[in-house]
């Protein structure tokens, strides 16, 4: 494998070294400005499927970067004198920087929709080309460039620019590559598939999308910068015109924009395929060909072209080595008695419970100070008061249940706990560490994890990849390889490891559940938060569920958990909290809290309690 | 300072643009709102509809009013067509942008194919006579594109708001599994919709034909303004668009008369931007 991929990278750098050599054999001028333009839209799509391909905010701003930058280099070139690769790093810059004021902005939105980012963005490009054409940076009649100087990186000027457009092509798909490859590449993809998910399991969001967005903009206004001088007279209306947003939309989605080669696929099939046509008629003929071939790809792949040919190889070289090993894995899995009893009962396949925490809280016990101390907490949504001063305190190592009617408050309680909602009022501690207040990152950071009743996996992302998300960001922080270890740890313990390559679409409600505990362990918390694990879990499911979670509690972790299920709530808690209507009606060992008149009141009316 | 004439011209020129604004972003708040369907190609629909017009017009002779009512029904097909294909390929929000975005290419490509990029111009002895109100001179055509826009908001919103169609595809866009599950008939309710849509974009076509000239690359100029117009008014909110685009038209063009023309694209995207900003939970 590794071998392999020394080989791939060995082949890769020399088609490059070959590349650059290019203009010195002396090419007609016509192949190198095609090939620039091949490399110009190679980085173009490719800087704007770091932000919209990854964490999926699909902008239609990136011609105002470009045309940021090519303004950027027209405006220090011709009127200022400066050196045209000087301007080209400054360039990119001026588009960054737009880039961060616009995302400091328009990323502080709650809720902001994707499509609402889209036509923000698009609104921007209209803007600052007005901006532009009204002020003395253009004034109307466009810039030219033709009085500066080329620098003579090889003999004929279009061999520089070929020079430059393959540089920042190959810097882009660097850039591209380390990004998919990274702790930041894998938080981009779990904002795409669920923020507030990703925000929750410790992936600080703001920062990554405003990341994401500088560097996809500094890239294309260097882009725009050498085009500036390839085109050496810039225009408003060409600059700002809608083809740069939607050809770069179209050639990442063609090509495939999560993937870090798609978009560069994608930009070569249509540039090439437009060149094709050029000239009069046809070309017009050659747009509505490009255009229907599109519709086609879009509707037929619509994962895009490299996604798509990726799984038709796996497909057929798993076909290949029939009664190999692809297929028998897959017989072996749905057929075979032990794969299915071992997936039932998980425990039977775990010889050892991995330790949950890693930090060195003193030992468990009900005389250790409070671990998670919640004082006086308030919570309205518009008119309804879900919590009315809640207070509630859990020591370290100790499962405390938390149980109440529907609607007492129970899950708005966790969520404020994660820093998913803010509190009105009141206080969370953790420790001696202030929670409230906090953003959801920083409180998963600092060793609180959760569940979701309803399970939210990444979509997009396998399970060993969610598993592994958690543990990335989760206050261990380890490396990528020992996330991934850990991982298989896990999964291996909620009995999953064999569904580690599964997409969470593939399955079932109980694996999807075991998959939610597998990703709130494997960040190694100080608190677990699990909001309803057992509800629609069948008998046996639900004894090896509590199974489980006595396992985990035996490796030191300290739980809250709400829950319906009576049984579990009796056999696992040390100690349980009733709420009613957003107030603690009782607290106290099990037994003792549901023998309360008042809980049985609240649960069962008020006959049983008499 | 310009004069209180001038202003009031301006405004009044600005109302009557805005009623051409409206009468576009009234079938693409409608598909966008309820079908959550971007639709990037009703701007390609109305351009068709507006060189059919100035055929029908200009080579058959046919009067304006009768080439909209022979489009009419005939983009409705369109529309229902379009849908069909949207259905059967399971297409999302994002993919709907996409896959018109290419359809808009090939119709504008069929366009210049037919009609050549150059200008054309839809001569008709109405194009300028206006009625003269006091100091001020109201244009007939574009009156009566802006009383068009405004019928046509109104039914629509009575349409939403009275029918059971109505109120099923307003229940279809919020819960589609529980408007389902309640016996409404979402798909074939969409189709009709898409229909609807496109016919109003044949509308706003035979309008165009009459007030502006036209040049295939002209279907991109109107997407900014019409999308700000869209979603300042607000999905699927018929009396939201046609009020939008009203206001879109005056502020444009009173910035025009204060101002500088070139200045006037600057308001409609300030305004959509702080929009978006500030209420993001409106559309």
């Amino acid at each position: 494998m590794r071998g392999r991929r020394r080989l791939v990278a060995a082949g890769l750098l020399a088609a490059g070294l070959a590349l650059g050599a290019l203009p010195t054999v002396g090419l007609p001028a016509f192949y190198e400005s095609f090939l620039y333009l091949v490399f110009s839209w190679i980085a173009l799509a490719t800087s704007w499927s770091i932000l919209s391909g990854y964490a999926g905010y699909f902008s239609f701003g990136h011609g105002a970067f470009f045309g940021a930058g090519m303004y950027t280099t027209a405006t220090l070139a011709a009127a200022y004198g400066l050196p045209f690769l000087w301007t080209l790093p400054l360039a990119g810059v001026v588009a960054a920087l737009l880039a961060c004021g616009i995302g400091a902005v328009v990323f502080r939105v709650k809720q902001l929709r994707g499509e609402l980012f889209g036509l923000l963005t698009l609104a921007i490009t209209f803007v600052l080309a007005t901006i532009v054409l009204n002020t003395p940076i253009d004034g109307g009649p466009g810039v030219y460039l033709s009085g500066v100087p080329m620098p003579r990186l090889v003999g004929s000027p279009t061999g520089t620019i070929y020079l430059l457009g393959l540089g920042l092509a190959a810097v882009t798909l660097v850039t591209a590559y380390a990004i998919t490859r990274s702790r930041f590449g894998l938080g981009l993809f779990a904002i795409h598939d669920d923020e507030d998910v990703a925000e929750v399991k410790g992936v600080p969001t703001f920062r990554y999308k405003l990341t994401a967005f500088v560097i996809s903009a500094g890239i294309a206004g260097v882009a725009g910068g050498i085009q500036a001088m390839y085109v050496s007279y810039v225009t408003v209306a060409e600059t700002f015109a809608i083809t740069v947003p939607l050809y770069v939309v179209l050639m990442s989605i063609l090509g495939g924009a999560r993937h870090w080669l798609g978009p560069a696929v994608g930009a070569t099939m249509i540039t090439a395929s437009l060149y094709a046509f050029t000239g009069g008629e046809s070309a017009v003929l050659g747009r509505a060909v490009v255009a229907l071939a599109l519709i086609l790809v879009i509707l037929l792949l619509p994962d895009g072209v490299v996604p798509s040919v990726r799984r038709w190889w796996f497909t057929w070289r798993s076909g290949a080595l029939a009664g190999g090993e692809g297929r028998a894995h897959r017989v072996d899995h749905r057929l075979d008695p032990g794969a299915a009893s071992a997936s039932r009962t998980p425990l039977a396949v775990t010889p050892r419970v991995p330790a949950v925490t890693s930090y060195g809280d003193a030992a468990p016990g009900s005389t250790a100070p409070p671990l998670l101390e919640c004082h006086e907490v308030w919570k309205a949504f518009g008119g309804i008061q879900a919590l009315r001063g809640v207070s509630l305190t859990i020591a370290l190592g100790e499962i405390v249940g938390l149980v109440g009617p529907n609607g007492s408050g129970k899950t708005t309680l966790i969520n404020i706990i994660s820093g998913h909602h803010g509190a009105d009022r009141g206080r969370i501690n953790l420790a001696e560490t202030r929670l409230s207040a906090r953003s959801a990152h920083e409180i998963a950071g600092l060793g609180v994890s959760r569940t979701y009743q309803i399970p939210r996996p990444f979509t997009h992302l396998s399970a060993l990849e969610n598993v592994a998300l958690a543990a990335t960001f989760g206050p261990g922080r380890c490396s990528a390889r020992q996330a991934r270890a850990d991982a298989r740890q896990w999964l291996a313990f909620t009995g999953l490891e064999r569904r580690a390559e599964a997409l969470p679409g593939e399955l079932n409600l109980h694996e999807r559940k075991f998959l939610e505990l597998a990703r709130a362990l494997a960040a190694r918390p100080r608190v677990i938060l699990l909001d309803e694990v057992l509800s629609g879990l069948n008998p046996t499911e639900i004894a090896s569920a509590i199974h489980l979670i006595r396992e985990i509690q035996a490796g030191g972790a300290t739980i809250l958990f709400v829950e319906h299920v009576m049984r579990a709530v009796l056999e696992l808690s040390n100690r349980v909290v009733v709420l009613n209507e957003g107030e603690v009606i009782a607290t106290g060992s099990p037994r003792e809290a549901m023998r309360d008149p008042h809980v049985i009141r609240v649960y069962l009316g008020k006959a049983h309690a008499a | 300072m310009p004069s209180l004439t001038l202003l009031g011209q301006s405004v009044i020129s600005g109302l009557l643009a805005g009623g051409l604004y409206s009468l576009l972003a009234l079938g693409l708040s409608l598909s966008w709102g309820l079908l959550r369907l971007v639709n990037l190609g009703h701007f390609a629909l109305a351009f068709l509809g507006a060189y059919l017009t100035y055929h029908l017009g200009t080579v058959l002779h046919l009067a304006p009013w009768l080439s909209v009512l022979i489009i009419v029904p005939i983009f409705f097909g369109l529309g229902v067509g379009l849908h069909a294909i949207f259905v059967r390929f399971g297409v999302t929000e994002f993919t709907s942008l996409l896959v018109t975005f290419g359809v808009t290419v090939i119709v504008e490509s069929i366009i210049q194919l037919v009609w050549t990029a150059d200008f054309r111009r839809f001569e008709t002895p109405y194009a300028t006579a206006s009625i003269k109100v006091g100091p001020l001179f109201v244009p007939t055509l574009e009156l009566l594109t802006c009383l068009t826009a405004a019928g046509l908001a109104f039914a629509t919103w009575a349409w939403l708001r009275f029918t059971y169609v109505g109120k099923a595809l307003r229940a279809a866009a919020e819960d589609p599994a529980m408007a389902a599950a309640f016996g409404v008939n979402h798909r074939a309710q969409a189709f009709l919709l898409s229909g609807v849509s496109a016919a109003y974009a044949g509308v706003a076509g035979g309008y165009i034909a009459l007030i502006s000239t036209l040049a295939p690359s002209q279907i991109w100029a109107w997407l900014g303004v019409v999308f700000a117009v869209v979603i300042i008014g607000g999905l699927a909110r018929p009396i939201g668009a046609l009020l939008a685009g009203l206001l879109i038209g005056v502020s444009e063009s009173v910035t025009m008369a204060v101002v500088t023309p070139a200045w006037a694209p600057l308001v409609s995207f300030s305004v959509l931007i702080g929009l978006l900003v500030l209420r993001p939970g409106r559309v």
